[in-house]
C-alpha cells in the first residue's frame, strides 16, 4: 500500500474568515433556538396538552407556530449553517483565502435581510402559510421576497465558493483537488440547479399574482415546480453531513477514509441524480401522469444508490479507526470509538438514526406504497430521521469542534454536551416512532391532532408518546444551545499548544491516484442537464404551455 | 502487494460485494412496485383533465356533488367538492361490497383526501379533478380527512362513508 504521500493542510484561517464563518454560525443557533420552541408545543398539543393559549407570544395558532418551526429549522437553521460551514471547508480545503471575499459578504448579507424580510410577516401572522407556501394560500409579499433574498443570497455565497475553487484550479494544474473542497462545491452546484424550481415558482408565479399583475395562480404547475427544488433541498441538508462522516469524522476517531475515489463518486451522483426526481413527492397529486411519477420513483431507488455506498464507506472508516484504537472482534472496534467526544457521538448517533430514516425514504419512494403515508404524520416522523437528526445532529457535532476552533476557547461542558446526544437520541426514537405509527393508522400531518374531532381514542398511547418523546428531544437540544452560548461567551481561553485543529483525514489510498474523471466538472454537469431535460423536460412543458391562472390567493 | 501507482477507482472486495447487494435490493424493490402497481391494481391519481375552480356551480358534475348510482349495490361514483372547511357531501352511505370511485376537487385552496383503511389518498387542488376508487368489503364508518392544511378551520375538516351490511 502507498504511505501517505499527502500532507495535512497547515494554513488556518485568518481572524476576518474565522469571523465570517462565526457569524453564520450564530445566526444558525439564533434561528433553531427559536424555531425549537415550537416542537414540544406540536408535540405536547397531540398530547392532549395545549400550550398555545398560555404561550401566546410565541405564536397566535398551531399554524403560525408550524410555519415559524418549519422555516427556521428546516430552511434557516440549515441553510445559515452549511454556507458557513462549507465557506469553511473551501478555505482550508484549498488551504487558500476566498478569490473575492466581497462577494461571499454579499451573500451572507442579502440572506441576512431576506431572513428578516420573511420574519416580519411571519411573526405577525400575515404569513401563516407553513414552509411550503401552497398557492392559492397567500401571504403577505414581503415573505416571498425574504425568501427569494436568502435563496439568492446563498447562490451568491456560491458563485464566491466556485471562483475560489477555480482559481485554485489554475494555480495547482495536474493536482487532484482536495476531496473535502469539491464536495463542498459539488453541494452548492447542486443547490444552484435544484433551487431553480423555487425561484421561478416565487418570480413567475406567485408574485405577480400577490401583485395583482395576474389573475391568480396555477397550484399544480406551482406544486410541480416546487418539489423540483424540494427534493434535492435534503440533499442540500444531508451533504455536507455526509462530507463530515467521510472525511472528518475519520479523523476524530482516529482513523482515514476509507476511499477517497468512491466519495467523489457518491457526490457526483449526487449531483446528477438529486434533482430530476421530485414528482416522488407528487404521488397523489392529480395533475401528473402515473407513467412520470414511475419513472421518478425508479430514479428515486437509483439515488438510493449512492447513500447506501456511503452507508458501507463510513462504516468501513469507523471501524478503521475503531481498530486502530485497539478495538478487536467483530464489534469491538465500536467499542473503542472515542463515544465521550462530545462532537463523535452526535455524529454516531445522527448516522444511525438516518439508517432508519433512509429505509423510511425507500418506503415512501415506492411509488403507491406511498398512498399508505401520503401527508401522514409518518411524513414528519420520517424527516425529524434526516433533517432533524442525520442533519441536525451532525451540525451539533461539528459545531462542537468548530466553536472552539472560531473562538479558541475550550468547549464548555464536554461531558454534558455528549449526554445531551443520548437524550435527544432517545426522545427522537420515541417520537419518530409513535410518529410513524399514527400515521400508519391514517393520522393526517399539520393538523392539531389534540383538537380535531375524528382522532379516535385509541390513538392516545402513540400520541402521548410524541408528546413525552418530543419534550426530551427539546431538552437535547437546548443543551447543545446553552453549551455552545456559554463557550463562545466565556472569557478562558485555550491554550495556543491546545488550540482545536479542523479535522480533515487523510485517505487511506493517496488522492493522486484517483482517476482524473472523478476530478472533472463538465461530462457531470452535461449529464446533471441532460438528465433533468429527460425526466423533467416533457412534464415541465405540458404544465407550462397548459399554465391556468384561475386560483386567486386566499388568506389563511 | 503489487503498488503501481495507477490511477484506478480502488474497490475493496468487501465493498464489490456490498455494492452487488445494493443493486440486487434496489431491483427486488422496482420488481415489488411493478407488481403491486400492475398485478394487484393499486392505482395512484393520474391526469383527469382540468377545471375552473370559480365556476364550479355552474358546471356538471360539479354543481352537484354527492353518490350517483352506476349499478345499485356494486357500483358507485361520488363527486365531492373540498371547500374551507369541509367536503360536500360531508356523509355518504353505500351497501357492503360497493365500489366507489371517488372525484374530487376544490373550489378554494388546496386540500387533501384520505379515506381511512383504504389506498384513497389524494391531494384535491384548485383547477385538478382527482380520482380514486375503493371496495367497501365491511360495513361500519371510515372517515375521509383533510390532509393538507387549507387554513385555520383545517383539523375540523372530515366526511364519513358509512357501509351498510
Ligand atoms: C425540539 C425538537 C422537535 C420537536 C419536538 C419537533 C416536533 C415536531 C412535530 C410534532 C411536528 C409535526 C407537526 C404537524 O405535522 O402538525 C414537526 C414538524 C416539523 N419539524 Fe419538528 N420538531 C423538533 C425539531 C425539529 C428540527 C431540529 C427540525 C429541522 C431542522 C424540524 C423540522 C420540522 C419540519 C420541517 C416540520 C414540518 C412543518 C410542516 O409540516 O409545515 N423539527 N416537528
Ligand atoms: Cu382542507
Amino acid at each position: 500500500m502507498i504511505e501517505d504521500r499527502v500532507t495535512q493542510p497547515t494554513r488556518e484561517l485568518t481572524r476576518s474568515e474565522k469571523r465570517f464563518v462565526g457569524i453564520h454560525v450564530i445566526f444558525a443557533v439564533a434561528a433553531l433556538s427559536i424555531g425549537i420552541q415550537y416542537g414540544p408545543m406540536q408535540a405536547l398539543e397531540h398530547a392532549g396538552l395545549d400550550l398555545y393559549p398560555k404561550m401566546s407570544f410565541l405564536a397566535s395558532s398551531y399554524y403560525q407556530g408550524l410555519t415559524l418551526h418549519g422555516v427556521l429549522n428546516a430552511l434557516i437553521w440549515t441553510t445559515f449553517f452549511i454556507t458557513g460551514f462549507l465557506t469553511l471547508v473551501v478555505i482550508k480545503g484549498l488551504e487558500r483565502p476566498l478569490r473575492y471575499p466581497w462577494l461571499n459578504r454579499i451573500g451572507f448579507w442579502m440572506m441576512v435581510v431576506g431572513l428578516f424580510t420573511a420574519a416580519i410577516p411571519i411573526l405577525g401572522n400575515q404569513a401563516t402559510v407553513l414552509y411550503t407556501f401552497y398557492p392559492p394560500m397567500e401571504a403577505s409579499a414581503l415573505f416571498y421576497i425574504g425568501l427569494v433574498l436568502v435563496v439568492v443570497g446563498s447562490w451568491i455565497e456560491g458563485y464566491g465558493m466556485y471562483f475560489t475553487f477555480y482559481a485554485w484550479r489554475k494555480e495547482n494544474p495536474g493536482t487532484r483537488s482536495p476531496f473535502v473542497a469539491l464536495a463542498a462545491v459539488i453541494t452548492m452546484v447542486m443547490w444552484q440547479i435544484a433551487t431553480i424550481g423555487i425561484a421561478s415558482e416565487i418570480l413567475a408565479i406567485i408574485l405577480p399574482s400577490v401583485f395583482g399583475w395576474t389573475s391568480g395562480t396555477d397550484p399544480q404547475l406551482s406544486r410541480t415546480l416546487f418539489w423540483f427544488t424540494g427534493h434535492p433541498l435534503v440533499y442540500f441538508w444531508v451533504l455536507p453531513a455526509y462530507l463530515s462522516w467521510y472525511a472528518m469524522l475519520p479523523k476524530q476517531v482516529g482513523g482515514k477514509m476509507f476511499s477517497d475515489s468512491l466519495a467523489r463518486l457518491v457526490f457526483w451522483l449526487f449531483l446528477i441524480l438529486s434533482t430530476p426526481l421530485g414528482f416522488h413527492h407528487q404521488f397523489a397529486d392529480p395533475g401528473v401522469p402515473a407513467g412520470w411519477k414511475f419513472i421518478h420513483a425508479l430514479l428515486t431507488l437509483g439515488v438510493s444508490f449512492p447513500s447506501l455506498l456511503t452507508l458501507f464507506t463510513v462504516v468501513a472508516s469507523l471501524e478503521y479507526g475503531g481498530r486502530k484504537r485497539g478495538g478487536k472482534g467483530l464489534f469491538g472496534w465500536i467499542r473503542a470509538l472515542p463515544w465521550s467526544n462530545p462532537s463523535v457521538v452526535w455524529q454516531l448517533l445522527a448516522g444511525l438514526l438516518f439508517v432508519f430514516g433512509g429505509i423510511g425514504g425507500i418506503i415512501n419512494a415506492s411509488y403507491n406504497v406511498n398512498l399508505a403515508l401520503h401527508n401522514t404524520s409518518w411524513v414528519p416522523g420520517h424527516f425529524h430521521l434526516t433533517v432533524a437528526s442525520a442533519a441536525t445532529m451532525s451540525f451539533v457535532g461539528i459545531s462542537f469542534w468548530l466553536v472552539p476552533y472560531l473562538t479558541g476557547k475550550p468547549l464548555w461542558r464536554p461531558k454534558l454536551a455528549a449526554a445531551a446526544a443520548w437524550i435527544y437520541f432517545g426522545g427522537m426514537v420515541i417520537f419518530s416512532n409513535a410518529m410513524h405509527v399514527i400515521g400508519l393508522l391514517g393520522a393526517p400531518r399539520r393538523t392539531p391532532l389534540g383538537t380535531a374531532p375524528y382522532v379516535p381514542g385509541e390513538w392516545a398511547g402513540h400520541l402521548w408518546r410524541i408528546g413525552f418523546g418530543g419534550t426530551i428531544m427539546w431538552i437535547g437540544l437546548m443543551i447543545f444551545i446553552v453549551v455552545v452560548a456559554v463557550t463562545a461567551l466565556q472569557r478562558k481561553r485555550l491554550p495556543e499548544d491546545q488550540l482545536v485543529e479542523v479535522p480533515i483525514a487523510e485517505s487511506i489510498r493517496d488522492p493522486q491516484m484517483t482517476p482524473e474523471w472523478l476530478d472533472r466538472w463538465r461530462p457531470w454537469l452535461i449529464a446533471a442537464v441532460v438528465l433533468i431535460l429527460l425526466s423533467y423536460g416533457p412534464q415541465l412543458y405540458e404544465q407550462i404551455t397548459q399554465i391556468q391562472l384561475t386560483s386567486p390567493g386566499f388568506t389563511p | 502487494m503489487s503498488d503501481a501507482p495507477e490511477q484506478n477507482i480502488h474497490i475493496d472486495p468487501y465493498e464489490r460485494t456490498w455494492i452487488r447487494i445494493s443493486i440486487g435490493f434496489l431491483i427486488f424493490f422496482i420488481i415489488m412496485i411493478v407488481v403491486a402497481g400492475l398485478a394487484l391494481g393499486i392505482q395512484v391519481p393520474t391526469d383527469e383533465g382540468r377545471v375552473n375552480p370559480n365556476t364550479l356551480d355552474a358546471e356538471l358534475p360539479w354543481s352537484e356533488p354527492g353518490l350517483r348510482e352506476i349499478v345499485p349495490g356494486e357500483e358507485y361514483e361520488v363527486y365531492i367538492v373540498a371547500s374551507r372547511f369541509s367536503f360536500n357531501p360531508r356523509e355518504i352511505t353505500v351497501p357492503k361490497g360497493a365500489k366507489v370511485t371517488f372525484w374530487a376537487t376544490s373550489s378554494d385552496v388546496q386540500h387533501g383526501f384520505a379515506l381511512e383503511g383504504t389506498n384513497v389518498n389524494m391531494m384535491v387542488i384548485p383547477g385538478q379533478v382527482s380520482k380514486l376508487s375503493a371496495t367497501f368489503d365491511e360495513p361500519g364508518e371510515y372517515n375521509y380527512i383533510c390532509h393538507e392544511y387549507c387554513g385555520l378551520g383545517h383539523a375540523a375538516m372530515f366526511g364519513t362513508v358509512t357501509v351498510e351490511s
